[in-house]
């Protein structure tokens, strides 16, 4: 089943149209990557399906079902969104329990404490760390709380903005494996943005290179590992990114 | 030929509730006009060498050496008014992120003539093409144009640039680069590494160039220090990175994914193992 589907999406800021058409469908328990630059509207894409970036035209679907432009709390509920730096996406003031806790109220779900043990013990937080507040954690650790957040509501899908971009090779390393192994336990499905092709050909199935708004190739990671991209544009970044390969 | 920066015993202290703690503990290396690479982790002590030599350790930091000294000057016992004489002209330092390092409340061409005349007084027509020609060798299209333009109008990999524009422009003998293209994209990533490199090459400088990305470090640098917890562990050729020997530099090369990872799992640094000493 598709998990998610994009159809000609025109996504826009103010007057100023970032994305041309944009149509994707991506399978439940898939992960797929969009790669690019900065300002091929890779992340804008991400936004849009989030609630984010609602001026948007065209048709984003979700496990079938369409997402309105507002709003949804159905849809918070499947998807959720891993943002990139978890020094700015977590709130300074608020502990780890009351930022983890906070989807369960707004959802009126009960059984919080249990949950939020739980979820903190899947991502590998000790359990000392829930009192905490950000400031007193290291970077890998609150991308860590970061992940909790969004699977406090058991989504299906989850949208990451380039994860791993702000870490440390090493921690970038535990935090990937921490995201292959959530997806395999959870059935998850994930839309990951970066401009990493290792981390891609690491962490997914197929992915979609983006330029100035516009999918110019899809391609599967078999392909990527082989280097066998067939848009220029789509090689130059492989060349790229081989170029300082070691 | 006497090195351009000789540094013996390098620490910098900080003092904490539960007593001082070294950041940097005995770092001790010689460089010449080469391209010297520091790679290590957050908190490695990496950032803090590269200051320590600018003297930018502001208090409570500390910073003891045996040797400081760069082109045979003793940095140690300068003045803060001395160093300044020193800072730009002879030695620069280019900033990780230009959003934080430039000025925001004044324009381009004018945060790189004050770079210049801060050191030299010059006519004002000479300022202005010195301006406009280091903008052009930062690959910037329209120097007259961006030259009038505001820091916030311009993107991230145009601001490093002039950022190095900046650093450049009163032609120093050694370069730090403190992270410069960690808040910058891959494919510019490369252009501003190659600028820096041309540069550094052309005009026979000495480059420091710290970073966390092993990958770009040995790609840009002759000569590669890791650092970890304050100390050097590994010191090697940038070509044998390949071949270092300490398990700290083996576990940062393998942690990196590759283009054709086909790895189930990524090992990851097991920190107790060298962490005690």
């Amino acid at each position: 089943m598709t998990a998610l589907s994009l159809k000609d999406l025109d996504i826009s800021y103010g007057d100023t149209q970032i994305t041309h058409k944009v149509s994707l469908d991506i399978a439940e328990g898939e992960s797929f990557a969009l790669v690019g630059e900065s300002g091929s509207g890779k992340s804008t894409v991400l936004k849009a399906i989030a609630g984010l970036a609602p001026q948007w035209t065209g048709e984003i679907r979700v496990l079938g079902k369409a997402r309105s432009h507002g709003v949804d709390r159905d849809f918070s509920r499947v998807c959720q969104m891993v943002f990139q730096d978890p020094y700015g996406s977590l709130h300074p003031r608020k502990t780890v329990d009351a930022t983890l806790g906070e989807a369960l109220t707004i959802h009126g779900i009960g059984d919080r404490n249990a949950r939020v043990e739980e979820i903190m013990a899947s991502v590998g937080l000790d359990r000392k760390f829930r009192f905490r507040f950000p400031h007193q954690l290291s970077g890998g650790q609150r991308q860590r709380v970061a992940i909790a957040r969004a699977l406090m509501l058991k989504p299906k899908i989850l949208l990451l903005d380039e994860p791993t971009s702000a870490l440390d090779v090493s921690v970038q390393a535990e935090i990937l494996n921490l995201l292959k192994r959530l997806r395999r336990e959870q059935n998850l499905t994930f839309l990951m943005v970066t401009h990493n092709l290792p981390v891609v050909s690491f962490l997914c199935d197929r992915l979609a290179v983006m330029r100035h708004g516009r999918i110019v190739e899809v391609a599967s990671v078999d392909d990527l590992r082989r280097g066998d991209l067939k848009e220029p544009y789509s090689r130059e970044l492989m060349q790229i990114s081989a170029a300082h390969a070691t | 030929m006497r090195p351009l920066l000789e540094i013996e015993n390098l620490r910098v202290t900080f003092p904490t509730t539960r007593g001082d703690t070294d950041v940097v503990r005995g770092v001790s290396f010689t460089l010449g006009r080469e391209r010297l690479g520091i790679v290590g982790e957050s908190g490695s002590g990496k950032s803090m060498t590269g200051r320590s030599i600018l003297k930018l350790v502001r208090a409570p930091g500390r910073v003891y050496a045996d040797k400081l000294a760069f082109d045979g000057i003793d940095l140690s016992t300068r003045s803060e008014k001395q160093m300044r004489a020193l800072r730009g002209a002879r030695i620069s330092m280019v900033m990780q992120d230009p959003k934080f390092s430039l000025n925001p409340v004044m324009t381009i061409g004018e945060q790189i003539a004050e770079a210049l005349l801060t050191h030299k007084s010059l006519p004002r027509r000479e300022v202005n093409d010195r301006v406009h020609a280091m903008l052009e060798s930062v690959r910037i299209a329209e120097p007259e144009r961006v030259a009038r333009l505001y820091p916030h109008e311009v993107s991230g990999g145009m601001g490093q640039r002039v950022m190095i524009a900046m650093m450049l422009i009163p032609e120093p003998d050694l370069l730090i680069a403190d992270e410069p293209t960690s808040a910058l994209d891959v494919s510019v990533q490369a252009q501003v590494l190659d600028i820096i490199d041309e540069l550094v090459r052309r005009k026979g400088m000495g480059l420091i160039f710290i970073s966390h990305d092993l990958n770009l470090v040995s790609s840009y640098c002759d000569r590669i220090l890791v650092m970890n917890t304050g100390e050097v562990v590994e010191e090697c050729r940038a070509g044998e990175l390949m071949n270092a020997t300490h398990p700290y530099t083996r576990g940062l090369i393998a942690s990196i994914p590759r283009l054709d990872e086909t790895r189930d799992e990524l090992p990851v640094l097991d920190r107790s193992a060298w962490a005690k000493a």
